[in-house]
């Protein structure tokens, strides 16, 4: 027992003689975060990457990026006999010849999905709190670089089964590399090593898919990393919490539990959609056919903006002295280059429009940036109408509406939907705020209605501060702060005793309206302590 | 809970530092301040303490049994795919399950005892970001500039120009094995395969005459040489007119058919995609990529939709034993347009 005790001591020990790690470790420790479920987003999407390598580096045992022809003997009896690459095949042979392939290649797919997903609402949450504003401009430059990336990534993975759908994806991104202006044909040849499909596209996407993006992804998520470390998180504002501090909890033990346990609970929701839920099923769409295609091809999600805007983009070709303009450059090379380059500069723009250039830590709330929250809206209504016309065909075959009438909805849409949603967005904030800035004024509302000797009713309000001589709330400055909204907020209906079947709590140390009284006993040491009440929480 | 207490620099304090009170110490000289740091069970053995206890050797058990179960599962449950229902069709929902309950009992375990178990805490730590002081900010300003002007390059005029091209140097350099890529265009983008005699061919191989097709359908064929089904431009789509169809015929297609019977490319004109389905009633091609749409009697003209170009048309004919043949390629350059097509 005294040697168990004496162990971890030893290894402390021999580790700081060669390495003086005790005060940086301590550090480490005592490093403060803040708590939000808000803050959770990114994570989700650090965790699913090293999901993705996990599983992807598995894939790798068994995936060959050949474009040989063979004729495929698996165990998928309806495809036996057909000639198809080597690519297709070993991915068919992952799927129904490797014990445990299917659901390896399903949790890779499914954190895939998930993992663009996180990056984009990760970036919602920077971008309607503020978070991006100085200091932390680059880090939000990553950010949208690791969202590119992580798209570029995306398509890289699913073009390599070298399925029908996938071929017909590679079909596509060799058309829009060939309507490049001038350098098209050259920069399609130089990717395909000659004209579509040729021998080596497999191949190189397949090198760039599991050394070349992952390795730029994981140096960037490093820096993004980093970064956040130096320069301390952001936190929403709320009682003691200021420009010159973190409120939150330390590093270690609860954050660092929290965080690993977060991770976990990440990777089983991936197992269990990987293990349950059928994704990319490529046997049944059969192997690649430039002649073939089904009917309802959708690219994955994170395409489908593009997909979207590819159909919904006019027959605009442009013929001059001999050459050709093709339409397609708009909707797959503007589009995207004018989204994400406004995407990236956005602090900088807001920086000099509002004219603020000074350091913030503390996060806003949207309601309180009306005019950024109704863009950002703006550009999310932008998006969406893309996204949904990336799916118009299906829409049109389920809800029985006209494919032609899905398109010119999707035309008319993309101009008439954004403003629009500024429109409403910036009411409902200035709405949200002037509630806010009611209950402030008057308090909160309890839902008790007296009436006057006079006859009329009126509503008692719980002041939220002070309350003059006649007993009417003495107006609070409005501080861009979260404001109790309801009597349950302030305590007034006591708290609930736990317990399911019966309670486990003794009802006496309820009903004071103080949670704390009774069961807790400060651990401090008589020293004076200074209590930060969240009254939102 | 665990402060680290390697270092071993015992505090002076003549009553022996608590172990709280060595944490606190080594928090504040790190910024930071425990404003709210109290053990949620004070009284041990309450019910909700040895409910929360509970909870989290439950979730630690689930998570055991479901790895164990996991390898099990994965070592000796069939799981070879089978055409036949059967126990086998169980083996990936069971992996994925046995995997939720390992990762997943964990994962919640580790929160519950930071939720449930762990001290309840909030900590302040203080920010020190923005410019460095200036002390900080000279010497090393002074530190580059008495790097660069040490060197006295400045007035080095014979060094400064020749160092400007050794940077281009080293980035041509790095930009050459780029050239390796390189590949002239050429005219294959304005060529197929099909050649005059070359014969009209199914998916299977096999060759098409007039009286395999019905009037009002459709066949996919290929040019009927070696690779010619793997030719990623000349797939083809002979379509059978009835005889009531009115064909408005270009003028210079005139000898492109045969009878009734047209060979259109079925290269988008758009993206590239295969133009897959045939509408028969209203004698239109629709592109399921992004749904351009082509009248066929009208040169597959696009009417609607994102394509700008009509399909190209490939002149048809008979060979002599009676099969379909082409006359000769496409007179123009099939599939997605580009900078050098006129």
């Amino acid at each position: 027992m005294s040697r168990l005790t004496k162990a971890p001591g030893q290894t402390a020990d021999f580790l700081d003689e060669r390495f003086t790690v005790a005060g940086p470790l301590r550090r480490t420790f005592n490093k403060v975060f803040p708590d939000h479920w808000s803050f959770m987003l990114g994570e989700i999407a650090l965790y699913s990457f090293i999901i993705l390598l996990l599983t992807g580096t598995y894939l790798a045992l068994f995936f060959n990026p050949s474009q040989q022809e063979v004729i495929y003997h698996g165990s998928y009896v309806p495809l036996r006999g057909l000639s198809m690459t080597q690519a297709y095949e070993s991915t068919l042979n992952l799927s129904f010849d490797v014990r445990g392939g299917l659901i390896m290649r399903q949790i890779h797919h499914w954190s895939a999905l998930l993992f663009v997903a996180a990056i984009v609402i990760h970036m919602f949450r920077v971008f309607f709190t503020g978070a991006f504003r100085k200091p932390r401009e680059i880090n939000w430059l990553i950010g949208v670089t690791l969202l590119l990336l992580g798209i570029l990534e995306g398509v890289a993975g699913y073009s390599l089964p070298d399925d029908l759908l996938s071929g017909t994806g590679l079909r596509i991104i060799s058309s829009i590399i060939l309507s490049i202006p001038v350098i098209g044909s050259w920069a399609a040849f130089a990717v395909f090593g000659g004209e579509y499909p040729g021998e080596l596209i497999i191949g190189r996407f397949y090198i760039a898919h599991v050394f070349l993006v992952p390795g730029i992804l994981l140096a960037l998520i490093s820096a993004h990393m980093a970064i956040l470390v130096k320069q301390k998180h952001t936190q929403f504002p709320g009682p003691g919490r200021t420009e010159r501090n973190v409120v939150g909890v330390r590093m270690f033990p609860t954050f660092a539990l929290k965080g690993g346990g977060f991770f976990m609970i990440v990777f089983a929701v991936c197992a269990l959609l990987g293990g349950i839920a059928q994704v990319n099923p490529i046997w049944l769409y059969g192997p690649y056919n430039a002649g073939v295609v089904s009917a309802g091809s959708q690219p994955d999600w994170y395409v489908g903006f593009l997909d979207g805007s590819t159909r919904l983009f006019p027959d605009w070709e442009i013929r001059v002295f001999g050459h050709t303009l093709p339409a397609i450059f708009w909707p797959t090379v503007v589009l995207p280059g004018i989204l994400f380059t406004l995407l990236a500069l956005y602090p900088f723009m807001e920086a000099r429009f509002s004219r603020d250039r000074a350091t913030h830590h503390l996060l806003q709330r949207p309601r309180d940036v009306p005019t950024r929250t109704a863009l950002g809206a703006m550009a999310i209504a932008f998006y969406m109408v893309l996204l949904v016309s990336g799916g118009n065909d299906l829409i049109a075959l389920k809800f029985d509406i006209s494919l032609n009438a899905m398109t010119w909805i999707g035309r008319i849409g993309l101009l008439v939907a954004p403003p629009i949603a500024y429109y409403i967005t910036h009411r409902i904030c200035l709405g949200l705020q002037q509630h806010d800035r009611e209950v402030l004024a008057h308090g909160v509302e309890t839902g008790i209605i007296r009436r006057l000797p006079s006859g009329e009713f009126i509503e008692v309000h719980q002041p939220l501060g002070e309350v003059d001589a006649h007993g009417h709330a003495v107006p609070i400055s409005y501080g861009e702060a979260p404001v109790p909204k309801v009597a349950n907020k302030l305590g007034l209906a006591g708290r609930a005793i736990k317990g399911f079947f019966a309670p486990i709590e003794e009802p006496t140390a309820l009903g004071s309206g103080d949670p704390e009284s009774g069961e807790h006993v400060d651990s401090g040491t008589g020293r004076e302590r200074r209590e930060l009440t969240d009254i939102d929480d | 809970m665990t402060a680290p207490r390697s270092g071993g620099r015992p505090a002076d304090a003549t009553p022996e530092p608590s172990q709280l009170d060595l944490v606190k110490a080594g928090a504040a000289a790190d910024g930071v301040e425990l404003v709210h740091y109290r053990q949620r069970f004070v009284v041990p053995g309450t019910k909700l303490e040895r409910r929360a206890e509970r909870k989290v050797a439950l979730l630690l058990l689930a998570a055991g049994l479901g790895g164990i179960g996991t390898l099990v599962v994965t070592i000796f449950w069939p799981w070879q795919f089978k055409s036949s229902s059967g126990l086998n069709y169980l083996f990936t929902p069971l992996v994925g399950i046995g995997m939720t309950l390992a990762l997943g009992g964990l994962g919640m375990a580790v929160i519950g005892v930071a939720k449930w178990l762990l001290p309840d805490e909030e900590s302040v730590q203080e920010r020190h970001d923005g410019r460095s002081d200036d002390f900080d900010r000279q010497t090393t300003v002074a530190s580059i500039k008495e790097m660069i002007d040490s060197s006295q390059i400045g007035r080095r005029k014979l060094i400064l120009g020749p160092m400007l091209l050794s940077v281009l140097g080293l980035t041509a350099l790095a930009i050459a094995p780029l050239a390796g890529l390189i590949k002239k265009p050429g005219r294959q983008l304005f060529t197929t395969p099909w050649k005059d005699g070359v014969r009209l061919v199914r998916d299977d191989g096999t060759p098409l005459r007039p009286e395999d097709m019905k009037p009002g359908s459709i066949a996919t064929v290929f040019p009927g040489v070696p690779g010619g089904l793997l030719s990623a431009d000349a797939a083809t789509m002979l379509i059978r007119l009835r005889p009531a169809d009115k064909v408005h015929v270009r003028p210079g297609r005139e000898g492109y058919r045969y009878g009734d019977y047209y060979a259109y490319s079925k290269i988008c004109t758009h993206a590239g995609c295969p133009v897959g389905l045939y509408e028969a009633q209203d004698q239109r091609l629709l592109c399921p990529c992004h749904q351009s749409q082509f009248n066929v009697l009208d040169g597959c003209r696009p009417i609607f939709g994102p394509a700008s170009r009509s399909l190209p048309q490939l002149p048809i004919g008979i060979d002599s034993e009676g099969y379909f043949v082409a006359k000769s390629d496409y007179r123009e350059a099939v599939g997605p347009a580009f900078w050098e097509r006129p």
